[in-house]
């Protein structure tokens, strides 16, 4: 049985027609996402930009809104930050070179991996909870910067690991036997040529997982970081604020001044953000034109 | 010491090739040419009855081939017949795929290499290794070829064993004025030379060669094939290649491979090279070498 | 130990053969090594029983104060005035009505910008978009929020259903489902790229059209892989903290209407730890309570959208 010709042009039309609404409907989702990007950055700048000045920076918070600054929450970020990456690259790149170079393909190894998949999908607040418990009271950390750091750190560490393990996966094979031939051990093959040939990988995907534990905030609330910190830390066990809980603590105050301190932090905070970011594409794109001659 | 000294000055500046030099004298050339070598030249490695199994799949049978001394020796047949799989046995280097297990025996200097008490890495540093495609490391020309004395401890001074090493490899005179630039900017010929290097930095005995030009240009080939012939001298060759005429061109004996129905790989012949092309044994090697099939 | 061999002597530098102290001095630097490398892995390990035993210790305690049965079926959730009542379900449906409105709204947005991407745009326009959505991936959760906050609150749900308050449901959904749609793009994209190009030239080769190549042939064939990743951007959704805290409002509300505020289960954490609650006291635990259930749900979530990825990986590798 044949398709009468009417027929098939009708349904022919039917699909052709569809096929075109739906490539426009494509389209609109698409530039949807791009839109509301958009929006929110000019939204940000229109309120905040104005705010944004060197006295901004370098003054500490307050109440009377004008004479408002995040000097203190810039230190507390940075402090946060360096001790956070002290802890969780060395850790992050051994674990990634052990499940990577040295890890039997057993069930062991299998779990490892598992759980760490799963690490990285834990809600941050949880981390929040565990660094309070182990921490802050348990170790006595109270609510200082280390405190906070070695929360992070643990938070972090699950993407480092996975970025990592792909840059080492990454490296070709053959190095690694051209290595063992000339009478490598294996710690000297993985120390000498792998890691560095990696290493490009791997620093890009630390940054890439710092710039996202600075926009952290809600694990450093819950293990107590405050909300108003005239000071700038001196010390890792000094008490500490951060540039996303500056901001919270502005955005959630009713008068306008105030909303518009927050969304000149903001502007801060994303242009510390896209600094970090550029620095790791340009990193990228540097070491692979190296490592190719 | 003047004896070193000559020695040395021998090593350091490669005498151009005249053709293929005269074979060893320990065995004359007709004993040679009946494939009796094992009985007088000096096997430095042999293998007695090797099985090899990746898991339950075996991938050689019972292999007994024994390499002389300071000789070129070609491994030849067809593609996944084994003969890969069996140079790797000589350096172990197949101790690092999950499954391995070799059965039988390995000698190296009439010394058994799969013991437990062997030392791995010394293993490797006395047989070295070239693969089939240049595998130089992400560094500078100078670092590629540093390396292996690096790690190994060597004693004295690291530029005058990377210079040898060049020189032996007869690169040095491309690339002296470019040593600490990155390997990749080398041709695909010059970067195997710059691996065959790497190689003889470490002082080896024994150079295996996995297929080594088969990622090569034919100008590129032939430069490798003289530097075989050059290096022969002083250490003992086993290559691998599926190009008979390389092997014919270039090689004092050769083992003959084949799968077998099972797809395990087996010897099936080995003697003097000229021996094995113009009178082969076997009819399995006859029909291979004329073409019909493989 | 190692082979018998006379020195290599090579005039001025030398390689000396090894012994049989230096292959065992070798070995335990290895063995060294091996192990601090490990421990480093195990970090991994410890942190996941670490969380496990700190909530489930805490939660045990809870329990003892606090009847489960009330816990879980409760429907007024005041633990901080008297009469306390410590019913969890005005948290657990914040969070579900918050997460479910922003499925919702990214679900269809992400996997039409999936199929645009992956069947339709060519690649000059790919090398611009997908930059652009990693930059709403790595937009900070506090700036989302300000943004549901100050916009898409009063421009966008006040006009729209003429509601007259500061917080809801909905302006904060809408800010977490834009936080989610890169994530269900950029895995569903990942998914449909994978299917081999012979499977789409087939159907073409029939006739197809474009449209008709996407929903019968790539979509099916990477279900599983786009499964996932709505599964696990609904994950996120549910662990989201700070957008929900500032714009969907502070207090516990049962409600299945998102023009209303709303609190989650991750809002209320935030706000105990802001507060003066005496650390120890039973208001304190039930932070610990609130985040086990929290810690459960995602993680059930995550292990199911990692089944479903593994066995889609599976089939095409």
């Amino acid at each position: 049985m044949t398709i009468a010709e009417p027929v098939f042009r009708r349904r022919l039309f039917l699909r052709r027609s569809t096929a075109l609404g739906f490539s426009i409907l494509c389209v609109a989702a698409t530039l949807l996402a791009v839109v509301v990007l958009g929006i929110l950055l000019v939204q940000v700048a229109s309120k905040g930009l104005d705010r944004v000045s060197w006295d901004f920076i370098n003054s500490f918070p307050s109440r009377k809104p004008e004479d408002a600054g995040i000097k203190a929450a810039l230190w507390g970020t940075l402090w946060i930050m360096g001790i956070t990456a002290i802890f969780a690259v060395p850790v992050g790149l051994g674990a990634a070179i052990y499940l990577e170079e040295y890890a039997p393909r057993n069930w062991l190894t299998r779990v490892i991996q598992v759980n760490i998949s799963n690490l990285a999908g834990v809600p941050s607040v949880v981390y929040g909870l565990l660094g309070l418990a182990v921490f802050v009271r348990a170790m006595q950390l109270e609510r200082s910067v280390l405190a906070g750091a070695l929360t992070m750190a643990l938070l972090v560490l699950p993407i480092i690991i996975i970025a990592a393990q792909e840059a080492l996966r990454a490296v070709p094979n053959s190095i690694r036997e051209a290595a063992y031939a000339v009478g490598a051990s294996r710690s000297q093959m993985v120390f000498h040529q792998i890691v560095p040939a990696a290493l490009p990988g791997v620093l890009t995907g630390v940054i890439l997982a710092l710039s996202r534990a600075i926009g952290e905030t809600a694990p450093l609330i819950t293990i107590g970081a405050l909300l108003f910190v005239p000071f700038t830390p001196h010390g890792p066990l000094d008490k500490f604020t951060v540039l996303p809980i500056q901001i919270f603590n502005w955005t959630s105050r009713p008068q306008e001044a105030f909303q518009q301190n927050a969304a000149a932090g903001i502007i801060v905070l994303l242009a510390v953000l896209l600094t970090m970011n550029s620095i790791a594409i340009f990193l990228r794109n540097r070491f692979q034109a190296n490592a190719r001659g | 010491m003047i004896d070193e000294q000559l020695q040395n000055a021998e090593r350091l500046v490669p005498v151009p090739s005249v053709g293929r030099p005269e074979p060893r004298a320990e065995v004359s050339a007709p004993q040679k040419a009946a494939g009796i070598a094992s009985e007088h030249a000096e096997a430095v490695l042999e293998a007695r009855g090797l099985n090899v199994f990746y898991g339950h799949f075996q991938a050689l049978r019972n292999v007994s081939i024994e390499v002389p001394g300071r000789d070129i020796t070609a491994i030849i047949g067809p593609s996944g017949c084994g003969k890969s799989t069996f140079i790797r046995c000589f350096n172990r280097m197949n101790d690092t795929i999950a499954g391995f297990r070799a059965e039988g025996e390995v000698l190296f200097q009439n010394q058994s290499i799969y013991e437990r008490r062997i030392d791995v890495v010394e293993v490797r540093r006395r047989i070295g290794m070239v693969f089939q495609k240049p595998n130089p490391f992400p560094k500078s020309i100078y670092e590629n070829v540093a390396f292996g004395p690096r790690i190994n401890g060597y004693e004295g001074r690291l530029d005058e064993i990377v210079e040898r090493a060049l020189h032996r490899a007869a690169l040095w005179d491309e690339v002296k004025d470019k040593i600490r630039q990155n390997a990749f900017a080398l041709s695909g010929g010059q970067q195997q030379r710059l691996c065959i290097a790497r190689a003889l930095a470490i002082e080896p005995e024994v150079i295996l060669m996995d297929e080594p030009c088969s990622a090569l240009d034919p100008v590129a080939t032939l430069k490798i094939e003289d530097l075989m012939r050059e290096l022969a001298r002083d250490y003992t060759i086993v290559i691998v290649t599926h190009n008979m005429q390389q092997a014919a061109r270039v090689s004092d004996w050769t083992a003959v491979m084949m799968m077998s129905e099972d797809r395990a790989g087996e010897c099936i012949e080995f003697g003097a090279t000229n021996e094995i092309f113009t009178n082969p044994k076997d009819k399995r090697t006859e029909d291979y070498i004329t073409g019909r099939f493989g | 130990m190692g082979v018998m061999q006379p020195e290599i002597t090579t005039g001025v530098s030398r390689i000396r053969p090894r012994g049989p102290l230096e292959a065992r001095l070798r070995n335990t630097r290895e063995a060294i090594v091996t192990g601090l490398l490990f421990l480093c892995a195990a970090v991994s390990v410890v942190t996941t029983a670490a969380i496990v035993l700190t909530l489930l210790g805490e939660t045990v305690s809870f329990f003892q104060d606090v009847s489960p049965v009330e816990f879980f079926t409760g429907t007024k959730w005041t633990p901080l005035f008297t009469p306390a009542q410590y019913g969890v379900l005005p948290l657990l449906a914040g969070t579900l009505l918050i997460a479910l409105c922003a499925a919702v709204f990214a679900v269809p947005i992400g996997l039409i910008t999936a199929i645009y991407l992956s069947e339709y745009a060519p690649r000059w326009l790919r090398a611009i978009i997908k930059p652009m959505l990693e930059i709403i991936a790595g937009i900070p959760t506090v700036v989302l929020g300000f943004f549901a906050l100050t916009f898409i609150g009063p421009e966008i749900v006040k006009p729209l259903f003429g509601t007259s308050q500061i917080f809801s449901a909905l302006a904060a959904s809408l800010a977490v489902g834009i936080m989610i749609i890169p994530l269900i793009s950029s895995l569903s994209e990942d998914a449909m790229t994978a299917v081999p190009m012979g499977l789409r030239e087939g159907a073409y080769a029939l006739g197809a059209t474009k449209y008709e190549v996407a929903r019968r042939v790539v979509v099916p064939a990477a279900l599983s892989g786009i499964i996932a990743s709505f599964i696990l951007a609904v994950s996120r959704a549910v662990g989201e903290t700070m957008i929900v805290a500032i714009a969907a409002g502070g207090s516990p509300n049962l409600t299945w209407n998102p023009l209303e505020a709303v609190q989650t289960m991750t809002a209320y954490i935030v706000q105990v730890s802001l507060g003066d609650t005496p650390q120890g006291s039973l208001e304190f635990r039930t932070i610990f309570a609130v985040g086990m259930t929290l810690f459960v749900m995602t993680l059930a979530m995550n292990i199911v959208s990692q089944y479903l990825l593994h066995k889609f990986r599976e089939v095409y590798e």
